[in-house]
């Protein structure tokens, strides 16, 4: 196992942070820790990198019980959302600059910051300063500085959280693609499902400070363990008492036995989706549908016609209580 | 870092609502009260000095007391100005990277000294250091130490009017920076020593600069203080300011005048050395 | 805001301090750093309070109620009220010209507001004598008067009012003034209405730290004032010549009392200042 997190408990002041918190990491794995503000991940995070102690339980990395240990040995890398880059040395230096601290000769940490810029594609960066880079070049920087080291375990902590839309789609295809090379286990922290379903290989959600579902991006997707998890990611229609997710939403004849009449609000398609808003005729529930623009046997859909929906692929509300926790 | 000076950019716009008249007069003001106030007495001086020709403020230049007096002055700032220096990045880390009960108490005293009359921190070292009835004092003497009437009160004195500069000018400066880069030098294996000399140092640097430069100014130029304690024995416990004033006393104004021009060249120099700290960009 | 970390809010877990990293030796830094202050400032200011009541009460109250102490503390008062009214006003035109005028040479006028902040004390009262003392060239002389004490207060105290309100009119948009112009208001309406409101704590606060510093003059005033007692004499002069008088007891009294006064001062800067902080927060 990569990473162990054992029963860990923590809390700032009044605020809990952590209760009680058990996780396993595999090794080699990309695993996020995904939640909204508040839930947790990022104080586990810190945890697992020792820069936070816990009030209680126990971090193993690799075997070894670092819970007590500092940082400085714990032969982790962490990049942070706001890069972390020290504003006084060129790239170079950032990039050696763990190299430096283990006292390695300088022809040979030259040699190995050449290759790591290679491979974040920063060839030609080697003697600007951080303040010349864009926000997407300093955080691939940061990622080189943090396994110029080679860390037994990488941590990224938002790392694409202050980039901007387009430049976090790039990264988050290169840091995938990175990934299946370098192969160090990596935990992501992030509060964006659509990025956590799209780089990891196991998603941890968390809510309240507490671990709520641990599986691949399927499972989470399509077995949430709880309402929460269910609103929080993917998309989700809610009903009085149940969920439904937009693609499960069928649309059929108006009084075909099982589906209720609804009025077509609103039609849109474009590319391959197309997105039907309805109002339930029974008690004015609105709702969407999403549907394959190739599937077939549809009824032309347009504005104001009534048309059947099969809601029997919606989910009881089986814990009310958390169901407020989705943004 | 954001002092007045980046801020009073050359491009601003002439507006419609300010008249022209208001702007004149408001600036005719500014100027005619910075004048009568600082140029002009400060001018006179300058011209009183050299009225006389060369040779006077020749001698004074030359001459034992002044030499003298330079001396204590210099070696008083070469005291005070480090230990204040180490002193306020200590603060500053304490009041800034540390929590604790108290940290409140630090970060208000680090406000005191700027409310206390430089007469009143002269009183306080008597009370503590004098010779006869200090509360150390006696034993400072019995140890063949004085204290008082001594550098080592003028150092003191110094110290304590000199002591928030460092502090206040690297605590904001510490805050902006954050503790990231701090963090990530110290997951990549650096000791907190190592973390300090090569990480949060080079961060800080310039508000280190800014707050000696300060301190420096202060040093050199505190009177009230140094006066209490020094005795103001001439060749031996006076500094370049108590130079002045005896100098006065004794009916010698063009060595007053410039030895307080001296101290004006170098009160300037250090306003220049604090233009060029100031970073003209953000 | 989409890109929140999920930390906790500042309020119950400072982001700046950092436990892991410094945490190596931090009591010991800390101790340092207390014992430092204390042994600087906060014994010697303690051995102070501690002489004012050497002689209990009474001889508290009979030093600071001597006539001539009452007359030089009055005067300090007095003088420093006034330097702080003169500074509230053309403190805020000078940073207002600063800012929002452009004219040659404008950086040495820059230069010169600094001036006050590193020139010696006693150097500044020399210079002021040399202008406006009894071989002024331009026939006017208040050495030896109240109005020497004041002019010599506003010099030392020139930097505080112009230099904390001067970051603060910079960033009040020039749009909210020329907003206030465009809906009718004249220049000074529109001064009083607009600018004012916002400029007002760093003005107080710029004023405080000047009052703060004027109490306690004495390097600046001690040639121009002549130190004629019930009449030029301040409080620190009178203070200086208790001490050279080897009345300790008596100086430490009028010490606390001058301490009050630029404490109260300090303090009352610090809550504005809060209050200022707490508006940034807000918007």
């Amino acid at each position: 196992m990569g990473i162990t997190v054992s029963r860990v408990s923590k809390r700032f002041a009044d605020f809990v942070a952590l209760d009680d918190v058990s996780v396993d990491v595999p090794d080699g794995s990309l695993t996020a820790l995904l939640g909204p503000s508040g839930s947790g991940k990022s104080t586990l995070l810190r945890i697992i990198a020792g820069l936070e102690t816990p009030d209680r339980g126990s971090v193993v990395i690799s075997g070894r019980d670092v819970t007590g240990l500092a940082p400085q040995q714990r032969d982790v890398g962490f990049v942070f959302q706001h890069y972390a880059a020290f504003k006084h040395m060129t790239v170079r230096d950032n990039v050696g600059f763990g190299l430096r601290i283990r006292k390695m000769p300088k022809t040979e940490i030259r040699k190995r910051v050449d290759d790591l810029l290679a491979l974040v594609q920063l060839d030609g960066f080697a003697d600007r300063y951080p303040d010349q880079l864009s926000g997407g070049q300093r955080q691939r920087m940061a990622l080189a500085r943090a396994l110029a080291v080679e860390p037994r375990v990488l941590l990224l902590d938002e790392p694409f959280g202050a980039l901007d839309a387009r430049v976090r789609e790039e990264l988050r295809d290169w840091l995938r693609r990175l990934h299946q090379q370098v192969h160090v286990t990596t935990v992501l922290v992030t509060h964006d499902q659509e990025e956590a379903m799209e780089v990891a290989s196991r998603i941890v959600v968390m809510n309240h400070a507490q671990v709520v579902q641990i599986g691949t991006p399927a499972e989470i997707y399509d077995q949430p363990a709880s309402d929460f998890v269910m609103g929080f990611v993917g998309r989700v229609n809610r009903l009085p008492g149940a969920y439904i997710r937009p693609h499960e939403v069928r649309i059929c004849e108006p009084g075909e036995p099982g589906c209720a009449e609804a009025e077509v609000e609103r039609f849109l398609a474009f590319g391959p989706e197309i997105r039907v808003e309805l109002r339930l005729r029974e008690n004015g529930q609105r709702l969407w549908a999403q549907l394959s623009a190739t599937e077939q046997g549809m009824p032309d859909l347009t504005e104001g016609m009534v048309v059947g929906v099969d809601l029997s692929r919606a989910r009881r509300v089986d814990e009310p209580a958390a169901a407020g926790g989705a943004r | 870092m954001s002092t007045p000076t980046d801020l009073v950019g050359p491009g601003v716009r002439q507006r419609a609502g300010s008249s022209t008249r208001t702007r004149l007069t408001l600036r005719t003001i500014a100027l005619v009260y910075l004048g009568l106030l600082v140029v002009g007495p400060v001018a006179l001086m300058t011209y009183s000095a050299f009225a006389d020709g060369l040779r006077p403020v020749i001698e004074t230049l030359t001459d034992r007391a002044f030499l003298h007096a330079l001396k204590l002055t210099l070696i008083i700032l070469a005291i005070a100005v480090p230990l204040n220096t180490i002193f306020g990045i200590a603060c500053a880390i304490v009041v800034v990277r540390q929590d604790f009960r108290g940290k409140r108490v630090i970060d208000s005293m680090l406000a005191l000294p700027l409310g206390v009359s430089p007469v009143v921190v002269g009183l306080a070292l008597i009370l503590v250091y004098g010779a006869r009835n200090g509360w150390v004092g006696p034993w400072f003497m019995e140890h063949g130490y004085r204290i008082i009437f001594s550098t080592p009160a003028m150092v003191l004195a110094t110290i304590f009017v000199t002591l928030p500069f460092v502090a206040r000018e690297v605590i904001p400066v510490l805050r902006e920076i954050g503790t990231d880069q701090e963090q990530a030098a110290s997951i990549l294996g650096a000791s907190p020593w190592q973390t300090f000399w090569m990480i949060t140092l080079p961060a800080i640097r310039t508000g280190v600069a800014f707050g000696v430069v300060l301190t420096a100014a202060r040093a050199l130029g505190e009177y009230g203080a140094v006066a209490v304690v020094s005795g103001k024995l001439a060749g031996r416990t006076e500094t370049l300011t108590l130079h002045v004033e005896e100098r006065w006393l004794a009916f010698d104004p063009v060595a007053a005048y410039t030895t307080s021009l001296v101290l004006a060249a170098m009160a300037i120099a250090i306003l220049v050395i604090m233009r060029r700290l100031t970073p003209k960009e953000h | 805001m989409l890109n929140v970390a999920d930390r906790p809010a500042a309020a119950t877990h400072p982001r700046n301090v950092a436990p892991a990293v410094h945490s190596f030796g931090a009591p010991l830094l800390r101790g340092a750093v207390g014992a430092w202050m204390a042994v600087i400032v906060v014994i010697p200011l303690f051995a102070v309070a501690v002489a004012a009541f050497r002689r209990g009460p009474e001889g508290f109250w009979s030093a600071i109620s001597n006539p001539q102490t009452v007359a030089a503390l009055g005067l300090s008062f007095g003088a420093s009220f006034v330097v702080v009214l003169i500074n509230i006003v053309v403190g805020t035109v000078i940073a207002w010209v600063m800012i929002r005028d452009t004219f040659p040479g404008k950086f040495v006028v820059d230069a010169l507001i600094d001036l006050p902040f590193a020139l010696p004390t006693i150097v500044a009262g020399l210079t002021l004598i040399a202008l406006y003392g009894p071989k002024s060239p331009v026939g006017i002389n208040v050495a030896y008067t109240r109005a020497g004490i004041v002019l010599a207060l506003l010099f030392v105290t020139l930097p505080f009012v112009v230099r904390s309100v001067q970051p603060v009119l910079a960033e009040i948009d020039e749009e909210m003034e020329e907003a206030a112009f465009s809906l009718g208001a004249g220049g000074w309406t529109a001064f009083r209405l607009v600018i004012l409101p916002n400029l007002l704590p760093a003005i107080l606060s710029g004023a405080g730290l000047a009052f703060a510093k004027a109490i306690g003059e004495f390097g600046s005033v001690v040639l121009i004032s002549g130190n004629i007692p019930f009449k030029t004499e301040v409080g620190a002069v009178n203070i200086f010549n208790q001490i050279e008088n080897d009345n300790v007891a008596g100086a430490a009294a009028i010490s606390v009392v001058l301490l009050g006064m630029s404490m109260v001062m300090l303090i009352i800067i610090a809550i504005i200042e809060q209050r200022g902080g707490r508006h940034e927060h807000a918007h």
